[in-house]
This record gives structure tokens, C-alpha cells and sequence, in this order.
């Protein structure tokens, strides 16, 4: 009757420890092949090289379990991109940290935009960032007439801001770690965290309890947007190039950190370290393949039979809790 | 006094239902007919303006072979569009088609390069196709996944194979009859392509409104609980419709593949958007349960006349891209204002009548 998991059980039942081992395991098994990928200076490339895709994931994360999905990211993230470097090209006085603030705006406008078409006109979130992903893909060459913005026309400033070195840790790679604790923060603490867990668990519910599920559904949309714009800058400034094709199908990665990390395409269910390391553990295959020298061409499929083989893994796992309760409430 | 009401309501009532039986005998929704014919009608005029303007903008757009020419951008598209619809109405989407494309024809490149004759070629790239729907509809239905989830990775995981199989590479070099497919007249201006498309249309048409196979989609895609205990098999229906998904996209890559010559890993992209507003461009109801063969056909030539129109003012494909999103959002959010707005008037008019 009174079965309390022991402490394995109780660690293996949460996704994330399991994923982290997975990862550290595999760190250390390339590590033993090539000694140079363990090296402090390889891996804080990585975190570097998979802030961005950390960040998008999170906030993707938070859409997902209001049940919606964001698949504008990657183009909101290029349009910003291009917007914040065609600023920088005509006034090449501002300031760093005015750029990072407009990057946010821009983003969030655009995220408000699908949060509207969903929250106010009703259409499902799949085909508006659908439609939108194509629209802001479409302006950003509308924008540029097609053209690059390449590094020599940006200046030094906008392009020092994510590289410059802290503590062993670039600019990026920090406002990743700061971007994790303030959205784990956010969701364990703040009532529209709470809320938007709760929508997700069950919508039916939350409205009786007096919540207005399109409401949150429009403000996990405008920070997934304001994250995108973000990122926006941090890519185009890290790559010092910005062009029409910037992230192209990035979504796709996003969609798949998230899904690899645990968290439920049917909603209620996530975490932001499943997140997180849903994207390192992306991150770590993409960096993995040219150390065991396998073609980069092999990354898409990886990442999409990694898609497939976990939504199989998560489904099944969220059936066996089920059962476990109703066994439980038998005996 | 009590009595009399009762008598006077009585005849009303059954004039009623007898009316509904005459213009419904099977259906319980009796206004979707009625909306869906106006929804066609609206196309109708809007292929009408589309076809003038094209006329306004080029005075070679009414030769016959000009036209023949138009048909040929849209045509594969709308071939996944037919089995699209089916799939929509039951509820259900699938994303990686532009992928099963680009397996296919890569599939079909390989076997050429292989020595394979056209024919063999042929079944290659319809089969790789059916099994990528198969395999799509097994993981949905057997592991009970949205099928948004796993048709985004089945969507990464076909291109890429097609990357790894060919990196940045391309495939050339087919053979002369496998060229008919894609480039081939049936009669006078009438091509293969197009032809193939008109024959899909009708059985896609039979299929969905005249077997009990299609009334049996439109009843999954309204209600599936009671679909299923009303004794539908729901997962293999849905594992039929996938796999007539990638079937067709196979069909679509055969057309492709023979039509420009070569494959590159990169063939067909983003042509799941279009595929799905072409969809719900025709009237079908995202949220399943509706639509109709009818109205995808038009559509199809509404996008096809469209894209042409642009294409002759020189519309960059990427600008298209804008318009095609924005054609997707406007289409399902006007009938979803207009009902709003129509419920609107109706509760105020009640309002004031009580």
C-alpha cells in the first residue's frame, strides 16, 4: 500500500536527470575519442555555439504548453535581425544596449501579432505562425531588395556586445544562464507563470477558476516573440552578417529541443531545464558530427528522427503515469 | 386556449422537418451546404478576376499554349492538395509532404543513377512516397502523437535523408522517357501533368462524397469519440489517409522530378504551406469536418492564376511567399469574424424582439 519511490526512482522519474546523463555521457564518450571536445575552452564554445537555440527553446517551451505553437520564431528572428542591422548601417551611433532594447521590441510586435490573430480572432496558433512565418520571411527581403548587410558596414560596437568575454563566458552565452533562472524564476513564482502552467493542464478548468486561457495565450506569444527579437540581434551580430535566409527552418530545432526536453506537445506539461537541455543536447550533435567526422549533412535527419523517437518516448511515458495512478487508486 | 397553441405549433413543427428532410436527407448540419456552394461561388468570381487581370497584364496569356504553360507551376501542388483535403476534413494534418518529395525524388535519382529504366523509376518514387505517409500514419495512430508533432519531424527527418544521400550534390542526367511525365502532351496543349490532375480530381471527388469511406472521413473529422463508438475503425482510416498523402506526394515527385530534370535535396521547399492554403483557400474547415473536393478544385486555380499573375509582373517567388501567408490567416479568420459578427446581429435582433 504504501509504496514511496525510492530515490532512483524518484530521479529517473523526471526526464531532465535522465536527459543530463544521457549528455554528460556523451561529452565524456567523445571526449575519451578526441580530448580537445572535454576542454574547458570546446565546451564554453558550445554553450556559446547553443545559447540562442536554448533561448528560443524556453519560450517556445512556454508556448507549447499553453497548447499553441510558435513557428514565426526563426523568421521573426531574421526580420528583427535585418531591421536592427539596416538601423545600425543608417545610424551607426547607437548604442549597443539601444539596439538590444529595439531588437526586443520588434520581436514582441511581431509575437503580439500572432498572439492577437489567436488570443482575439480565434485561428488555430499552427496556421497563423504558419502564414506569419512565411510573411516575415517575405519582408525581411522585402526590406533588404534581397541584399546582405556584411560585417565591414556594421559597426565594431554592435558587433562586439554577445562576443566580449566575462568570466570565461561570452556575452551570449551569459544572457543564456541569466535567461534560464529568470524564466525558471517566472514560472515557479509569478502568478502568470502559475497561470500559464495551469491553462495548459487543463483550459476547461483554468476558465472556471477565473483565467482568460486566450489572454495567456497572447503573452506566451509576445515573449516568445520578444525572445526571437532578442535573438535576432545576438545572431546577426555574432555571425557579423545579416541576409534573407538567416535561421532558416531554425523552428524546426526549436520545435525539437522542446520536444526532446520532455515537454508535452498536448500541453500542461514542461520544464525550462527540459528546455535547456533539450537544445544542449542538439547543440552537443551538431558539434559532435565534424569531431567523429560525420558529413554535417547528417544533422537534419538526426534532429528529426530525434523529433520522432522522442514524442514516441514522451507519449509513452505520460500513458504509463496515467496507469500508474488509476492502479494505485484500485488498490 | 392551452389547446389551441398546442394545435396551431403542431403543423408548424413537422412542416419544419419535412423541409429539412428534403434538402438534407443525411446531413444534420443543414446550413454547410448552403455556406460551401456560396464559398464556391466567391471562388468562382475571384478565378474570374484573377483570369482577366492576367489577360490585362500579358496579351499572350490567352494563347492556348500560354495557358497549357500556367497550369504546369500549380499542378503538383494541387495533386497533394486532393488527398490534403481528405486528410484536413478527418482532422489531421501532415507537414512533411515537400519532404516525401524530396525523398522521392531523390529515391528515384539514385535508381536512375542505378540503371533503373523509367518505369521502375516510376514505382520507386510513388512507393518511397506511400511509405513515408505509411510510416507517418503508423507512428500517429499506433502511438496516439498529434500529428502536427510527428509530421514536423518526419518533415526534417525526409529532407534529411535526402541531404545525406546527396549533401550539396544534384542529380541530372534522366532519361528520355521518363521525361514524359512532367513534360509530356496528352492531346494537342492538354499535358500528362494536368490530365493526371482533372482524373484525381474526379476520384478524389467520388471518394469523398459518393463512398461510405468519405462519409465516414467527414465523421471522424466532426466528432471521432463518436465516430468511434459508432463503430468506425478511426486509426486505420487515418492511417489509409496518410498513406494516401505520401502516395500522392510520390505521384507529385514523379511529375517534379521529370519536369525540371534534377533533384537537389533542397526540391519542393515550403510547398507544405501552399498545399495546405490551397486547402483551406477551397473551403475546408481546418478544425475538420468540412469541405469539399469542389471547392479545393477551384482554389487550386485561384493560387495557380494568382502566382502566374505575379510571376509575369516579375514577383520575386519570396514576395509570393507573403501573399500565399497572408492568404492563409485571411482565409480562416474572415469566416470566423463573419460568424461572430453574424451571431452579433443575431443576439441583438433577439434582444429587441424579447
Amino acid at each position: 500500500m504504501t509504496n514511496t519511490p525510492t530515490p532512483l526512482a524518484r530521479i529517473l522519474a523526471h526526464r531532465e536527470w535522465i536527459l543530463a546523463a544521457i549528455i554528460v555521457l556523451m561529452t565524456v564518450g567523445i571526449g575519451t575519442q578526441e580530448a580537445f571536445f572535454i576542454s574547458p575552452d570546446n565546451l564554453s564554445e558550445l554553450l556559446d555555439d547553443t545559447a540562442i537555440l536554448i533561448m528560443l527553446a524556453m519560450v517556445q517551451m512556454l508556448v507549447i504548453v499553453t497548447r499553441c505553437i510558435d513557428l514565426s520564431v526563426a523568421s521573426n528572428l531574421a526580420l528583427t535581425g535585418m531591421i536592427v542591422a539596416l538601423i545600425n548601417v543608417a545610424h551607426p551611433e547607437t548604442p549597443a544596449l539601444v539596439t538590444l532594447v529595439m531588437s526586443v521590441g520588434i520581436g514582441a510586435v511581431l509575437g503580439a501579432f500572432n498572439g492577437i490573430l489567436v488570443w482575439l480572432v480565434g485561428i488555430p496558433s499552427i496556421v497563423v505562425t504558419l502564414g506569419t512565418m512565411s510573411i516575415y520571411r517575405g519582408m525581411v527581403f522585402l526590406l533588404s531588395g534581397g541584399e546582405w548587410v556584411n560585417a565591414h558596414e556594421m559597426t565594431p560596437q554592435f558587433l562586439a556586445f554577445p562576443r566580449e568575454v566575462t568570466l570565461g563566458l561570452t556575452t551570449l552565452s551569459w544572457l543564456a544562464i541569466i535567461m534560464i533562472v529568470l524564466v525558471a524564476l517566472f514560472c515557479r513564482y509569478s502568478a502568470t507563470g502559475r497561470a500559464i502552467f495551469a491553462i495548459g493542464g487543463n483550459p476547461k478548468a483554468a476558465v472556471y477558476a477565473g483565467l482568460n486561457v486566450g489572454k495567456y495565450q497572447f503573452i506566451t506569444f509576445c515573449i516568445s516573440g520578444a525572445m526571437a527579437g532578442l535573438c535576432g540581434y545576438l545572431w546577426v551580430s555574432r555571425f557579423a552578417v545579416a541576409y534573407t535566409e538567416v535561421a532558416l527552418a531554425f523552428e524546426l530545432q526549436v520545435v525539437a529541443a522542446c520536444v526532446i526536453g520532455g515537454i508535452s506537445i498536448a500541453g500542461g506539461i514542461g520544464s525550462v531545464w527540459g528546455a535547456a537541455l533539450g537544445a544542449i543536447f542538439l547543440g552537443l550533435i551538431k558539434n559532435a558530427l565534424p569531431v567523429l567526422g560525420i558529413s554535417p549533412f547528417w544533422q537534419m535527419a538526426i534532429s528529426g528522427g530525434v523529433i520522432v523517437l522522442a514524442v514516441i518516448i514522451n507519449s509513452r511515458s505520460e500513458k504509463q503515469v496515467g496507469r500508474r495512478i488509476l492502479r494505485e487508486v484500485h488498490q | 386556449m392551452n389547446r389551441q397553441t398546442l394545435q396551431q405549433t403542431a403543423p408548424h413543427t413537422t412542416q419544419h422537418q419535412t423541409g429539412n428532410q428534403r434538402f438534407l436527407p443525411d446531413n444534420l448540419n443543414g446550413a454547410w451546404r448552403n455556406r460551401l456552394l456560396r464559398w464556391e461561388t466567391l471562388l468562382l468570381v475571384f478565378v474570374a478576376l484573377a483570369f482577366f487581370a492576367n489577360t490585362q497584364l500579358s496579351p499572350y496569356f490567352l494563347d492556348p499554349w500560354s495557358l497549357s504553360d500556367a497550369t504546369f507551376n500549380f499542378t503538383e501542388k494541387a495533386i497533394i492538395a486532393l488527398p490534403m483535403a481528405l486528410l484536413i476534413i478527418a482532422r489531421d494534418i501532415d507537414l512533411s509532404v515537400a519532404s516525401t518529395i524530396a525523398l522521392s525524388s531523390v529515391a528515384m535519382g539514385a535508381a536512375n543513377s542505378a540503371g533503373i529504366d523509367p518505369a521502375g523509376m516510376v514505382a520507386i518514387g510513388a512507393g518511397v512516397g506511400l511509405l513515408a505517409g505509411l510510416f507517418n500514419g503508423y507512428i500517429i495512430t499506433r502511438f496516439d502523437i498529434p500529428a502536427i508533432v510527428v509530421t514536423i519531424g518526419t518533415m526534417s527527418l525526409y529532407r534529411g535523408i535526402a541531404y545525406i544521400v546527396l549533401g550539396d550534390g544534384v542529380y541530372r542526367d534522366y532519361p528520355q522517357g521518363f521525361a514524359f511525365f512532367g513534360q509530356g502532351y496528352v492531346y494537342g496543349v492538354i499535358s500528362f501533368e494536368f490530365t493526371l490532375f482533372l482524373l484525381l480530381a474526379v476520384i478524389f471527388a467520388v471518394i469523398l462524397h459518393k463512398t461510405i469511406f468519405g462519409r465516414r472521413v467527414f465523421a471522424i473529422g466532426n466528432n471521432p469519440t463518436a465516430a468511434l463508438f459508432s463503430g468506425i475503425n478511426v486509426k486505420r482510416h487515418r492511417m489509409v489517409l496518410f498513406t494516401l498523402v505520401g502516395l500522392l506526394s510520390g505521384i507529385a515527385a514523379i511529375l517534379l522530378t521529370s519536369r525540371i530534370g534534377s533533384t537537389r535535396p533542397s526540391i519542393a521547399m515550403g510547398w507544405e504551406l501552399e498545399v495546405i492554403t490551397m486547402v483551406v483557400l477551397g473551403g475546408v474547415s481546418i478544425m475538420g469536418g468540412a469541405g469539399s473536393i469542389a471547392g479545393v478544385f477551384i482554389a487550386v486555380f485561384l493560387m495557380g492564376l494568382v502566382t502566374f499573375g505575379m510571376g509575369l509582373l516579375n514577383v520575386p517567388g519570396i514576395v509570393m511567399s507573403i501573399f500565399t501567408g497572408i492568404l492563409l490567416i485571411a482565409v480562416i479568420g474572415t469566416p470566423i469574424i463573419w460568424r461572430r459578427v453574424v451571431q452579433a446581429q443575431k443576439m441583438r435582433s433577439k434582444m429587441r424582439g424579447g
